[in-house]
């Protein structure tokens, strides 16, 4: 039986899909580890007001997820990743993405200024401008250290969480910066490796396209060498404890012999076990990045030094 | 039974319409909660409007407790 639509095209939108602009898996990151940030940090909030402020932050950082479908709506509906999100397939138009991401932005930063402080609120609307201008539109698509830049969009919620409660920053939230910030690169490269030809067909400039994969190797291994000092020294600050050390120890000792693996192997070895390896380590540093906020959590719980 | 079949495009419109009223509704409760929160922590709640007003003074910047009814701190119970 022939179906008959009254209209042509791809189906209207439905209230997911505007959902679906706000990244709502990158979102769960921004909220934990801005929550994470929060809760260590000394000074106490009112559980109501934390909660908004956490909120507001997400809701910034899916602001700035809009932008993005926005502006990379070209890239999206060539990556075999990204080619069924609400912009590329037609059922939300680009400016109904940017009209969304410019109003929850606005809005956000706004509410984090009343809810909390505005020094706060001026960290978020720096990271939206960060993310949506400086990584989106420029960096991307210009330069292969694209993701180690763009890492630093990721790591301010921490920092904006911080400065919620205590309306200024310190070494603390520097240091949780500093651990998103390296993790980036490596996590994201071992992610290139095995997802191939996307980024190359899309015209993304990445390291693996640039520089060739064994220079991503080295840079993936290269990477987990800088992060583990700031990853240990965060312990040795007023938020860490013997929890959190002995945490990052054995979770820094891992990442590290991951990337000597990825380093250790070449192309064909790689292609042989369909990226085995490097499915791995993806999924460790996963792991890796959760198990440090989540040992910060416990051990602010528990009493830090 | 109906009068009309629904067409599936109703069912997308009324996704959107019931899903953005529920989020108006979450965010007026929030702005509500976050208002009880505020004043029950004692926070200025009246700002500069064009002329001083002893109410949108700071408190150490007030006269000898009882002179400026209504911002001083009423007089504690004594019992």
């Amino acid at each position: 039986m022939t179906e008959i639509h009254a209209y042509e095209g791809a189906p209207e939108a439905e209230f997911r899909d505007y959902v679906a602009l706000l990244k709502p898996r990158v979102m769960s990151l921004v909220v934990f580890t801005a929550f994470v940030g929060l809760w260590v940090a000394p000074g106490d909030m009112h559980p109501f007001v934390a909660f908004c402020a956490v909120l507001f932050i997400a809701l910034g950082g899916g602001a700035s997820g809009a932008l993005n479908m926005w502006y990379d709506a070209d890239i999206d509906a060539v990556m075999r990743r990204t080619r069924s999100r609400p912009v590329p397939s037609g059922r939300v138009t680009g400016g109904e993405a940017l009209g969304l991401g410019l109003v929850l932005s606005g809005l956000s930063v706004m509410m984090l200024g009343l809810a909390a402080n505005w020094f706060a609120a001026g960290l978020l609307a720096f990271t939206i401008f960060f993310y949506a201008v400086i990584y989106t539109i420029w960096l991307k698509r210009w330069t292969p250290q694209n993701i180690v830049i763009g890492g630093a969009a990721g790591a301010f919620p921490p920092i904006i969480g911080w400065a919620c409660a205590t309306g200024g920053v310190g070494i603390e939230p520097l240091l949780m910066f500093a651990l998103i910030f390296f993790w980036t690169p490596p996590h994201f490269w071992a992610l290139a490796l095995f997802m191939k030809e996307d980024y190359h067909n899309a015209g993304v400039p990445m390291l693996t396209v640039t520089h060739g994969r064994p220079a991503t190797r080295r840079h993936i291994f290269a990477y987990t060498l800088v992060l583990a000092p700031f990853a240990i020294w965060l312990g040795l600050t007023s938020v860490g404890g013997p929890i959190y050390l002995a945490v990052a120890i054995v979770a820094n000792i891992l990442f590290i012999h991951g990337g000597w693996r990825i380093l250790r192997r070449d192309e064909q070895a790689a292609v042989a076990d369909g990226y085995r390896v490097e499915k791995q380590v993806f999924r460790l540093s996963l792991y890796y990045l959760f198990v440090h906020f989540l040992a910060l959590l416990v051990q602010g719980w528990a009493g830090a030094w | 039974m109906p009068m009309q079949a629904e067409h599936e495009l109703h069912g997308r419109r009324r996704s959107r319409n019931v899903g953005l009223g529920l989020v108006l509704v979450a965010f007026a409760a929030l702005v509500f909660g976050l208002t009880v929160v505020k004043v029950r922590q004692g926070d200025m709640m009246e700002a500069f409007d064009h002329q001083p007003r002893v109410s949108a003074l700071p408190k150490e910047a007030l006269a000898p407790a009882g002179s400026a009814a209504g911002v001083t701190p009423a007089p504690e119970a004594s019992e």
